[in-house]
């Protein structure tokens, strides 16, 4: 009897808690479902659209390049994932396998990007990235690289691999040697493919970190039809001033890619079993 | 085991990221502290040299003080609810209980959701005339300018940061739940402990440590907030939810006063690279192998 008492307690806070995570996304989509003829402001709130309707979505398909952000998003997002696992596990091998003058204070210096919050070095960063013309007014491949440069490598992505690569067995270097195999086959042949799951995690996380960036793209961006979809999001609010229809409609297709991604790769995120891979 | 790899192996190995890491975040590091000391107000391409004069305007300036004041309130409301909000969540989603995934994915969910998102949700939660507004008249009490009234904005934008933080906050703790031994809360059965009793005397002390790494890691993120504000307020209105980075990107980049911008980035710098040294040093020692 007390037992299920507790259970019932814990569902009912559960429940409430869901809910309230769920809920701005579901009043957002109840106002993008209704249509001219019903009152979005009405007292008492209708969550049921009595005006059915996409008419909003179809709208705002047509009036906003959403497809174009889209296309953005996956170039900037694709490109940060792919040089995050190259340039990482790059570094975090001779880290971890090797030994050379000067790896010590490699190692600190690695470590000490972490301390450095990029929003108090923005501005220099911005500097730099214009005097490489790496900026969408010089071409669109050089929009791609600034929105992407910046962010290629993280001390977080050297250290994940690095402790991946310290798992594996000496003997495996060991036998590939006797093999014939030299210092790169060692790397590209034996060890990455061991290290997979760590790859995993680190280009999950880090398409999540790029897929929602805001900040440096709203800054480096110039052109609308470059725009990532945040910045483009965002942009809704300013091209429909008050047709709230609109943003909920443009905001709700916004998210539809990244909960799909989210489902179908729900294990990385919710398991509870990559306590290490949890970026601070 | 013999060396196979040749002298400057491990530096070729090292350069890609070296490069990216030196241009962009070593370089920027030290450029930030020079920009400091120079005045722009003049012409942005040749800078004079201002000694100290940025961070005397700063000092001097009340808005960095209001500034200061609510970065300094985002973290005393925001630090002490998601350390423990989600907590007690991951005690309660750490049982055998039905529907577990299901609970996990929602409350998940706005942490994988784009903040630009969010903040475009909540500010239609918040609109004068919107669902929270009726709620509020519905129980008896005057409707609240959210995002208006000055005495409120600030709070309204802490909240959703707090809501997009609950979920990963609560993964955080529900893997160092894992680590507790089964037998300390069998043993406490056995004694007919309470629920409360049981987590006071078992669970609290043995997950400390992810306790304190939460306060550090939820302290950094809450002093970096940026677009929750630019999408929400734009720090509006008369700065009453201006916060530091906020603050940084309206001096750079509407004011192109790049020497006060920058002296108030050495501030935030300070102040993040000291949270984050505690955090390295006493809690994810581990992690990084020192």
């Amino acid at each position: 009897m007390k037992k299920n008492f507790a259970k019932l307690i814990t569902h009912t806070i559960l429940i409430i808690v869901s809910i309230m995570s769920i809920f701005p996304f579901v009043w957002l989509i109840s106002t993008s479902l209704k249509g001219s003829g019903e009152n979005i402001f009405a007292y008492p709130p209708i969550m049921i659209p009595q005006d059915f309707t996409f008419e909003n979505y179809t709208g705002v398909w047509h009036k906003v390049n959403l497809l174009g952000y889209f296309i953005n998003s996956m170039i900037v997002a694709a490109g940060t994932v792919l040089l995050n696992l190259i340039l990482s596990s790059l570094a975090a091998y001779p880290l971890a396998r090797m030994e050379f003058r000067g790896k010590k204070i490699t190692f600190f210096a690695i470590l000490a990007t972490i301390m450095i919050p990029f929003q108090a070095i923005m501005l220099p960063v911005y500097l730099i990235t214009i005097k490489l013309h790496l900026i969408d007014s010089v071409n669109n491949l050089a929009g791609y690289i600034g929105l992407i440069i910046p962010f290629a490598v993280s001390a977080f992505g050297i250290f994940l691999m690095r402790q991946a690569f310290l798992s594996i067995p000496r003997e495996m270097e060991e036998a590939a040697i006797v093999d014939g195999c030299n210092v790169f086959q060692i790397f590209w042949k034996v060890l990455l493919p061991m290290v997979k799951p760590s790859l995993a995690v680190l280009a999950i996380f880090t398409f999540i970190g790029s897929w929602g960036e805001f900040l440096w793209p709203s800054i480096i961006l110039t052109k609308e039809s470059m725009y990532t979809l945040p910045v483009g999001v965002n942009n809704l609010q300013g091209m429909f001033s008050s047709n709230w229809r609109y943003i909920a409609a443009g905001s709700i297709i916004s998210i539809i890619p990244i909960i799909i991604f989210f489902l179908s790769m729900q294990r990385y995120f919710i398991s509870g079993e990559n306590e290490g891979a949890i970026k601070g | 085991m013999f060396k196979y790899y040749g002298k400057y192996t491990p530096y070729m190995f090292l350069l890609p990221a070296g490069l990216v890491l030196v241009i962009f975040f070593f370089i920027p590091f030290f450029h930030t502290v020079v920009l400091s000391f120079q005045d722009y107000t003049n012409s942005i391409y040749s800078p004079d040299f201002a000694g100290l004069n940025n961070y005397i305007d700063l000092f001097k300036n009340p808005i960095f003080y209001k500034v200061l004041a609510n970065t300094f309130i985002y973290l005393i409301v925001a630090v002490p609810i998601l350390a423990t909000i989600p907590l007690f969540l991951a005690i309660l989603i750490n049982q055998k209980i039905r529907g577990i995934t299901l609970y996990k994915i929602l409350i998940y969910l706005p942490v994988i959701v784009s903040i630009v998102v969010a903040a475009i949700a909540f500010k239609w939660l918040y609109a004068e005339q919107g669902i929270l507004n009726y709620i509020v008249t519905a129980l008896g009490f005057n409707a609240i300018g959210w995002l208006t009234n000055p005495k409120w904005s600030l709070y309204s934008v802490i909240i959703v940061t707090i809501w997009k933080g609950i979920g990963y906050y609560m993964m955080i703790y529900l893997a160092a739940l894992m680590s507790v031994p089964k037998e300390l809360y069998e043993a406490c059965d056995i004694d007919g402990a309470s629920f409360i009793k049981k987590h006071l005397t078992v669970t609290i002390p043995h997950i400390m440590p992810t306790i304190a790494l939460v306060v550090t890691i939820s302290s950094i993120s809450a002093m970096k907030v940026f677009a929750e504000i630019y999408v929400m307020t734009k720090g509006g209105p008369l700065d009453s939810s201006k916060t530091i980075v906020y603050y940084i990107y309206e001096r750079a980049f509407e004011n192109l006063d790049l020497g006060y911008a920058s002296a108030l980035a050495v501030v935030l710098l300070i102040i993040v690279m000291a949270f984050s040294l505690i955090n390295i040093l006493c809690f994810e020692r581990k992690k990084y192998q020192l």
